[in-house]
């Protein structure tokens, strides 16, 4: 099962767990299933178009991609906001 | 003892204190992002904050407390499945019927609460308007930043939004229509259509004590309106300019008003490099600077809309703004003469001020 890694606040939003072993096919899926799981944490992740919120970056094993991505079970995701501005 | 809810780029801070004197830090809240808007509702003495994180979306939080614990209020997303996304809460505001409360945001939406602001619906009415599509957004966005309840009738409120203009309604929300009559944008040909809708009011509030009379900073333009708003004239004849946004009454005085003038639009700061905020006393007729105590050489600062607030009425009346250089500035003579309030802020957003009981269970008195 996709692991996804997350960071404050979401962590704290999530049961307070860094960690989430989650089923998913894609990372849409999953981050959708991931708010579903922890309801306070939804609206942070996806907008309500369902779209990544502008400013957060998605990595599948270390590389950068879209909520189209692919999950195999064992690959690791990690939610991280964007280094954006000066 | 009066208390500032100032809403910075970099949190929320908490100042308490007596006119005339520099005010204290009681806490800072939300630290490191935006806060939009800040407000105590009298009724409740609840405290509710809206926050843009940049990488979490807008949101509205609500405490009994600012320096205890936060909760997050419920509803603040437009319905799923559309094409627009809510990017900004830009102001809150108590409403007339019991427990309830108005967040206005971008694009162009209303939000209600009736249970005291921990949760919130979007208003379908103005959502749906179908003269939306020709809506056009400021630079700020398309931002609905004034929401002005009649006094008694809480079926009756007027909003303003940058740029789609004046909106008023009789029904609670269930209809709207425009209220835009007599503002003329100058920065549009005078030949566009009269349907399409790019009036850019930057702040509008109304009298206490005569409802019917509303005050109106426009993109270009001071404006006044003595029939609630369906009709406006101008009055920005004798200011040194007649853009700006901040706008301020003295709830005691149906012709009183104060603005915060800025150069113009293409070097939004005050004029001559000196901060001065105008006053008039005959609804627009003649305007007087009051400057004592403000900065009056290579001064030039930025007032924002939501920045400028007062408490009190009368020879008491308490006036404070903040400009985004970070300084708050204050007055508890009706702006007869100036103290900093607070020097070393973050980019100042807001300002909301009230007094009174300030321990979050009896309420506050906050001149509205």
């Amino acid at each position: 099962m996709p692991l996804v890694r997350v960071r404050e606040p979401l962590k704290r939003l999530t049961g307070g767990q860094s960690e989430h072993a989650i089923d998913g096919s894609s990372v849409g899926e999953l981050l959708r299933e991931l708010e579903r799981a922890h309801p306070a944490a939804k609206g942070w992740i996806l907008d309500e178009r369902g779209e990544l919120r502008r400013h957060l970056h998605v990595f599948v094993n270390g590389a950068p991609c879209g909520q189209d991505a692919h999950l195999e079970a064992d690959d690791r995701i990690d939610v991280v906001p964007a280094i954006s501005g000066g | 003892m009066t208390e500032l809810l100032v809403g910075t780029r970099k949190g929320l801070f908490v100042l308490n204190g007596e006119p005339g004197s520099p005010f204290a830090v009681k806490a800072r809240a939300f630290a490191g992002d935006p806060v939009e808007y800040a407000v105590r509702d009298p009724r409740s003495g609840r405290v509710l904050a809206s926050v843009t994180s940049p990488f979490y979306g807008p949101k509205i939080w609500y405490a009994e407390d600012p320096a205890g614990e936060w909760e997050q209020a419920e509803g603040i997303a437009l319905p799923e499945g559309g094409d627009v996304v809510l990017e900004r809460i830009w102001v809150l505001a108590s409403g007339e019927a019991d427990d309830t409360l108005y967040a206005g945001g971008d694009p162009g939406v209303l939000f209600e609460s009736r249970d005291g602001g921990a949760t919130f619906e979007v208003n379908q009415a103005l959502l749906e308007h179908p003269t939306r599509p020709k809506w056009q957004p400021g630079a700020g966005g398309l931002c609905l930043h004034s929401i002005v309840p009649w006094p008694g009738e809480p079926g009756r409120l007027a909003v303003a939004i940058s740029a789609a203009g004046v909106w008023l309604t009789d029904d609670g929300g269930a209809t709207w229509r425009q209220g835009n009559e007599g503002l003329v944008a100058r920065y549009v040909p005078e030949d566009v259509p009269a349907d399409e809708i790019a009036l850019c009011v930057h702040r509008v509030h109304r009298a206490a004590t005569r409802p019917e009379r509303m005050f109106l900073q426009f993109h270009g333009g001071v404006y006044r309106s003595d029939d609630a708003g369906e009709t406006w004239a101008d009055i920005g004849a004798g200011l040194p300019s007649d853009f700006g946004f901040a706008l301020a009454l003295d709830p005691a005085d149906p012709d009183s008003a104060y603005v915060i003038p800025l150069t113009a639009d293409i070097d939004r700061v005050t004029p001559d490099g000196r901060v001065r905020v105008y006053e008039t006393r005959d609804a627009g007729a003649s305007w007087e600077p009051r400057g004592d105590g403000l900065p009056h050489e290579h001064a030039y600062l930025t007032v924002l809309r939501e920045a400028f607030d007062w408490l009190g009425e009368g020879d008491a009346l308490e006036l404070y703004f903040g400009a985004t250089s970070g300084t708050v500035f204050g007055s508890g003579d009706a702006g007869a003469s100036w103290f900093d309030v607070a020097t070393y802020l973050p980019p100042v957003l807001s300002v909301s001020a009230a007094g009174g009981q300030l321990d979050g269970d009896r309420g506050a008195d906050t001149g509205r």
